[in-house]
């Protein structure tokens, strides 16, 4: 199998190599690629849409369509995990490990035994306890200026390098790190799984919603200058109010599907002990 | 022999993108472990990402966001000119971004799909899992 | 647009790349393939395209390699291959 392998990729390799020697020169200002629609994209996107960041305003409001069954992929990718993975759990676990928090003596629960509330003892995991002190307080310290920068990056994506998969994806992190530095107990405290599945769908449900609104408001689907009588601007204005709501939507779909799909990947859908 | 030099003085790049993409499509076929495979599809992706966001690239132009832009009363500056040849292309990149959040997407789903592999069958290997598979 | 640069940056990949899909340990894998994303950025980076460099950093170098990480710790991390 190693040799038929090599053999492909050279082949393929040598044909694909064969195919460059037409391309035209690298970084070319004549290229091809650079000729027909984009230079109206670069000159026209301020008079057009008041939004400074051209890439941004080809993502949400040109290309507005494609953006949009790109968010549904990402939901769907989320709902495919929830249904390869989870389990719901009819019985208690084999064991429980519990520890005392001051003097660290562990004592082991089996199936069937109780042991009643008190706060001097916690709840390990079986396969990989963290107990690191040091973690523990500066992820808790750092966890509110992750977040706070990541809406920014999802608010200013108008003028800088950003948007909203990038400030979506921060977010998730977010959660993710106290998952890790905690245990997953904690974050699935945070964010319970109703509402994390249910912020998923309201992400893309907020950017269909706006291009349906433009729609029922008498313009074209997803044309955003229909949001000017809504909003009461001006018709460029409302277009960049229109990018920043669907940027919204798709910050939020992205940030409850990355915290889904970490939670059901790294406690194989039990939701009990993890990483 | 000089236009040889010129031809790999001018294509170099796209020869090391294609050896890349290769080196993705080696491991996607030849490797038995099922989390390598993994490892060689986003190598694979990644590198034809890397090549189609190369095509946008011009010489002696900047990044695809506009200057005058911060701090103007928005659109009334029909005055300054934009010139497409001192900005770079941003289609590349506005395509690449959907590639890339589709990427990781796909990553979780074949994740999920190792990892019930291996509740089932208990190995990771493709020859032992096809081995399980016939003695059955 | 250094070529020097560049090209530096392109043979740290390609040595990340060969080196990912080569060793015997699955979570020295994902770290590399980690160390992969985070040099695709830095390309990215040169090239002019920040919003992409932008995403690939969060999204390669940070959210994909933890996945990685969360599936090597549930299955097994050693590998014949």
């Amino acid at each position: 199998m190693k040799v038929i392998g090599f053999i492909i990729a050279v082949l393929t390799g040598g044909l694909l190599i064969y195919a460059t020697v037409d391309f035209p020169e690298w970084a070319d200002p004549a290229s091809p690629a650079s000729m027909h629609v984009s230079p109206h994209y670069i000159e026209k996107t301020m008079e057009e849409t008041s939004v400074p960041n051209i890439v941004t305003a080809v993502l949400a409001d040109y290309r507005g369509y494609d953006t949009m069954f790109e968010t549904a992929v990402i939901f769907s990718a989320g709902v495919v995990c929830f249904l390869l993975l989870r389990i719901f759990l009819r019985n208690a676990p084999e064991e429980r490990l519990y520890r005392h928090v001051l003097t660290g003596v562990t004592i082991r629960i089996k199936r069937g035994g109780r042991l009643p509330y008190s706060e001097d003892f916690k709840r390990i995991d079986t396969l990989w306890t963290p107990h690191d002190l040091i973690i523990k307080t500066i992820s808790r310290l750092l966890i509110p200026f992750i977040q706070l920068f990541g809406l920014y990056v999802i608010a200013h994506g108008h003028h800088s390098p950003g948007g909203g998969f990038q400030g979506g994806v921060i977010l998730g992190a977010s959660i993710i790190l106290l998952a890790i530095s905690y245990d997953l107990r904690t974050a699935l405290r945070r964010i319970r799984e109703k509402v994390d599945a249910i912020l998923c769908a309201a992400g893309v449900f907020i950017y269909a919603g706006t291009g349906a609104l433009c729609l029922l408001l008498g313009f074209n689907f997803l044309d955003y200058s229909a949001l000017a009588s809504v909003l009461h601007v001006d018709p460029v204005t409302a277009r960049s109010h229109g990018i920043l709501i669907v940027e919204i939507g798709v910050g939020i779909t992205v940030m409850a599907t990355m915290i889904w799909i970490y939670k059901n990947l790294a406690s194989t859908g039990k939701y009990d002990e993890g990483l | 022999m000089g236009d040889l030099i010129q031809t790999i003085i001018a294509k170099y790049n796209y020869w090391i993108y294609i050896t890349l993409m290769m080196i993705g499509l080696y491991a996607m076929i030849a490797k038995n472990n099922l989390v390598k495979k993994i490892v060689g599809m986003g190598i694979f992706q990644t590198a034809i990402i890397l090549f189609y966001v190369s095509i946008g690239a011009k010489r002696g132009a900047t990044i695809p966001i506009l200057e005058h832009g911060h701090g103007e009363q928005g659109h009334e500056i029909s005055s300054h000119m934009v010139h497409a040849v001192d900005y770079i292309n941003p289609l590349p990149h506005v395509l690449m971004l959907t590639a890339i959040v589709v990427a990781v997407a796909t990553l979780g789903v074949a994740l999920a799909l190792a990892i019930r592999v291996y509740n089932r069958y208990n190995t990771l290997e493709e020859d032992e899992i096809l081995e399980q598979i016939r003695e059955k | 647009m250094i070529w020097q640069l560049d090209l530096a940056i392109l043979t740290l990949v390609v040595i990340c790349g060969i080196g990912a899909i080569t060793v015997k340990d699955l979570l020295g894998a994902a770290i590399l393939f980690g160390a992969y994303s985070f040099m695709m950025c830095l390309l990215w980076s040169i090239m002019g395209a920040v919003d992409v460099s932008f995403t690939e950093a969060s999204v390669g170098a940070g959210v994909s390699t933890v996945f990685f990480i969360a599936a090597v710790f549930r299955t097994t991390r050693r590998t014949k291959d």
